[in-house]
């Protein structure tokens, strides 16, 4: 046998796009997302008086900020195929150093360094395992988050570490009317450093994930890990990388958290793994890896800031948000597929 | 040990298919098809992808239910409602992705829901391992039912799920491209099993790309084309272009597209390469505008051979000198640069991304030069990802379609593209027409001529004789990880190949 050649067929022309209707992008995630924002917005205003209030909306930001910082590189993270369960341990540990050392008597650019060192370095421990010893993150990352805890329930017991100097208080606390250069706008002087750190993270991992080569491989290495390094894609590496960048966020986000608190106990930001996972799922990242946007994630941190601070508005008890937590966890994770189901039985 | 032999006509049909359809929003996936099966009768389903064969196999398996029309088995029309319903009549499918529990012995896998209860309602282990083990002797397996799954080779895992088949006392076996992944002797191996099956009076619905098989094993064919049956009839009394002609709907060539270029200087030399366990000594030189065809059977280590210089796995000796450089590569971003690419065989599992869309596929290994400063630079993309398409001759709605909406060939093609773009020295094509239709396959095949053409050299490894034997300018044979010998094209003869490769010099 022998194979055949068909006649040469005219070049054909290929569009780059197919037009989008006008419903994609209505009915795409993010516009459900900003839309549950507003409802909130609006159901807020009205359930409480305070609400509309600057200062009080000001406040409301530190419910999100700083689990946002975390979840952008998380969602990176969770993109590429892996998981960190450990963020709230590593904000635990930092916050421990940080503590240690200002007893010590260092001052707060030091801690501010201690505190983005631990987490970067306690990135690398969980990255080392994934990407080199080649571990399952899920199971690493669980490990990881008994140990850091671990470490600093040791160092703790039942004490606190206090005594930051005062310019610390400024990373979880400070306004940015602080500044002469910032503009003396009306509005303007409710803006927090958080706030703004929370802004900038945000472009920063959108242009990182969406417009460059770096953040193409990681959509890449989640969709399918194997095609990816044939392509030449250095995977290990990449995914170490995340793994630092997540640790980093972590230890960022312990800097503004300690610096807010102005104590650290070895339960500090318990349970923030689930929020952080939360969150990046709710902004449409899939749990499976491959796909997920920043701009998604960013709507995710405000809608659940929302919905936070309007049930404090509403003195609904802590236990209550978090039962509301894991109810929206399940749900966003099910109403894809719920949906997806529906369509396919209504296309059958 | 070909065996055409005539069926009369006036024996009755063990199953018949009658005018069936099936849509899918916006497709006619099979529109009023008619398809008989009789006993002791191989038949052949003959098509090109898409041609709508996968569909028919999931109606006849109780997978899908049919729009219209009906199916009659012995005379008595049924109804599928599910799988099970399908098994109960005698149907059975043996496919690639016959599931099959890795972890489990082979008799557990052949009697995995129907094994054989004792008086309490237990597992009889006694009498499934002999039943097991008498219907593998049946078929001439050389496999013990006590194996775990995970031990075999493919070859042997297809004759577990043919014992599963008959486990079921089917009537009606399902073939569907059973020999994609088996070498040459395999394939004879399967084909006794077949002329056994009929020789039991089964009917058996024969899927295939592959002429030579389909005119070695098959009595009869259905050809199918865009969701219809073209024709049927006897093989014996059809001749292979009256067949492609159905099957394309337009007059072919029957020539493989190889043209002689002029082969230049030396552009590799890979001398001694070993790995501890895949492969021992692989010594050659590659020049310019040469396609060496890389042949053996499954297993011989060509692929792991052709993973190693492209640097997903190390060698433990060995040099390679490229235009008389010594390089070392330790990873495919190394033997990116260096111009040396490797197109694996599986396509789907290691070639592209199949969710993301085809110009992010085609520029995922050049990001480098469609880039600023890390920067990605979209229109630069899709001008790259349009020229390769062009060349290619790619059919797709929009640059912008996830891969995987592509047929198999026009996923290759994507693929290809991708590494041409890096414009490599040395091009690796490992089984680059595998489970792939006629048209893309030529396609293929007149590239591969047209690189040549223009000094690239060409490493191919395929399990298809004609094939190697069509494209190549010389055949290195390897096996059991060594090489069996170096053939120049001029004088190349089929046996001799086989005979190299399988230990019979």
């Amino acid at each position: 046998m022998s194979t055949l050649a068909l006649e040469k067929q005219p070049t054909r022309h290929i569009p780059d796009k197919l037009s989008t209707p006008a419903g994609r992008i209505l009915g795409s995630w993010e516009t459900l997302l900003a839309a549950v924002a507003i409802s909130i917005f609006i159901a807020n205003s009205f359930a409480s008086p305070h609400f509309l209030d600057p200062w009080n909306l000001s406040d409301a930001t530190y419910n999100f900020t700083e689990k946002a910082m975390i979840a952008f590189a998380m969602t990176l993270l969770i993109i590429s195929g892996e998981i960190d369960l450990s963020v709230a341990a590593i904000i635990a540990l930092a916050s421990t150093a940080m503590g240690a050392a200002a007893q010590a008597g260092f001052q707060t650019p030091a801690l501010v360094g201690i505190g983005l060192g631990a987490g970067l370095l306690c990135g690398a421990f969980n990255g080392l395992l994934v990407a080199r010893v080649g571990l399952p993150s899920i199971v690493v990352t669980i490990g990881t988050m008994s140990l850091f805890r671990g470490i600093a329930q040791i160092v703790l017991g039942d004490q606190a570490y206090g005594g930051y100097p005062a310019s610390f208080a400024w990373f979880g606390q400070g306004y940015m009317s602080d500044f002469s250069w910032w503009p003396a706008l009306p509005g303007f002087e409710v803006v927090t450093f958080e706030m703004v750190a929370f802004v900038i993270l945000a472009l920063a991992f959108g242009i990182l994930l969406h417009w460059t080569a770096f953040g193409r491989r990681i959509y890449a290495i989640g969709n399918n890990a194997f095609a990816a390094q044939f392509s030449g894609i250095p995977v290990q590496r990449t995914k170490f990388i995340l793994f630092l960048m997540t640790g980093l966020m972590s230890g960022f986000a312990a800097v503004c958290l300690t610096s807010r608190l102005g104590s650290t106990r070895h339960t500090i930001a318990a349970g923030w793994e689930l929020e952080v996972v939360t969150m990046a799922v709710l902004g449409g990242v899939s749990i499976l890896g491959g796909s997920g946007t920043i701009p998604g994630v960013v709507l995710a941190a405000i809608v659940m800031g929302l919905v936070t601070f309007g049930l404090g508005l509403l003195n609904v008890p802590g236990i209550v948000m978090s039962i509301f937590i894991g109810l929206l966890l399940i749900l966003v994770i099910a109403l894809p597929i719920v949906i997806r189901r529906i369509r396919s039985k209504a296309a059958a | 040990m070909s065996v055409v032999q005539a069926v009369p006509e006036s024996q009755t049909p063990l199953l018949e298919m009658r005018g069936i359809s099936k849509s899918f929003p916006g497709v006619k996936a099979l529109d009023q098809v008619d398809v008989t099966l009789h006993p002791g009768t191989v038949t052949a389903l003959i098509g090109e992808n898409g041609a709508g064969k996968s569909t028919l196999v999931k109606i006849l398996t109780g997978i899908y239910q049919p729009d219209g029309g009906e199916i009659v088995v012995s005379g008595a029309p049924v109804h599928f409602a599910n799988a099970e319903a399908a098994i109960r009549s005698g149907i059975t499918a043996i496919h690639q992705e016959t599931v099959l529990f890795d972890e489990l012995s082979v008799a557990e896998n052949i009697f995995l829901g129907h094994a054989p209860r004792n008086r309490l309602g237990l597992v009889n282990w006694g009498a499934m391992n002999a039943r097991a083990a008498a219907l593998l002797t049946s078929i001439d397996a050389p496999i013990s039912p006590y194996t775990r799954l995970k031990d075999l080779s493919i070859a042997h895992r297809h004759l577990v799920a043919i014992a599963r088949a008959l486990s079921v006392e089917a009537r009606v076996v399902i073939m569907d491209e059973p020999t994609a992944a088996l070498s040459y002797k395999e394939v004879e191996d399967l084909f006794q099993i077949i002329e056994r099956l009929k020789r039991q009076g089964k009917a058996i619905l024969f899927i295939s790309h592959k002429f030579e098989e389909v005119y070695q094993i098959a009595d009869r064919f259905v050809v199918f084309r865009d969701g219809r049956s073209i024709g049927a009839g006897m093989l014996s009394q059809t001749g292979q272009d009256e067949i492609v002609r159905m099957m394309v709907g337009r007059s072919v060539e029957h020539v493989f597209p190889k043209v002689d270029v002029a082969i230049g200087s030396t552009v590799l030399n890979v001398s001694g390469y070993s790995h501890p366990t895949e492969f021992n000594e692989v010594s050659f030189d590659l020049r310019r505008g040469e396609i060496l065809g890389l042949y053996g059977l499954v297993g011989a280590g060509r692929s792991e051979f052709c993973q190693a210089l492209f640097g997903i796995t190390r060698p433990s000796a060995g040099t390679i000198e490229l235009e008389g450089r010594r390089i070392d590569i330790r990873s495919p971003a190394d033997a990116i640069a260096a111009g040396i690419v490797y197109v694996p065989e599986e396509r789907g599992r290691h070639g592209a991304v199949l969710q993301m869309p085809i110009f992010q596929n085609m520029s995922m290994a050049t990001l480098g030069s469609t880039t600023r400063v890390g920067f990605l630079h979209q229109a630069e993309e899709f001008a790259l990802a349009r020229r390769y398409a062009e060349r290619l001759d790619l059919r797709a709605a929009a640059l912008s379609v996830p891969v995987g909406t592509l047929s198999g060939g026009n996923q290759q093609k994507v693929v290809i593209g991708k590494w041409l773009a890096t414009r490599p020295k040395v091009i690796i094509l490992d089984e680059p027409t595998k489970g792939i239709d006629i048209g893309s396959k030529a396609a293929v095949h007149a590239f591969m001529s047209e690189l040549a053409g223009e000094g690239l050299s060409v490493i191919m490894v395929s399990s298809e004789l004609p094939e190697i034997l069509g494209m190549s300018d010389r055949v290195l044979v390897m096996r059991e990880g060594r090489m069996a010998g170096m053939w120049q094209r001029d004088g190349l003869d089929a046996e001799v190949l086989v005979r190299a490769a399988t230990g019979n010099m």
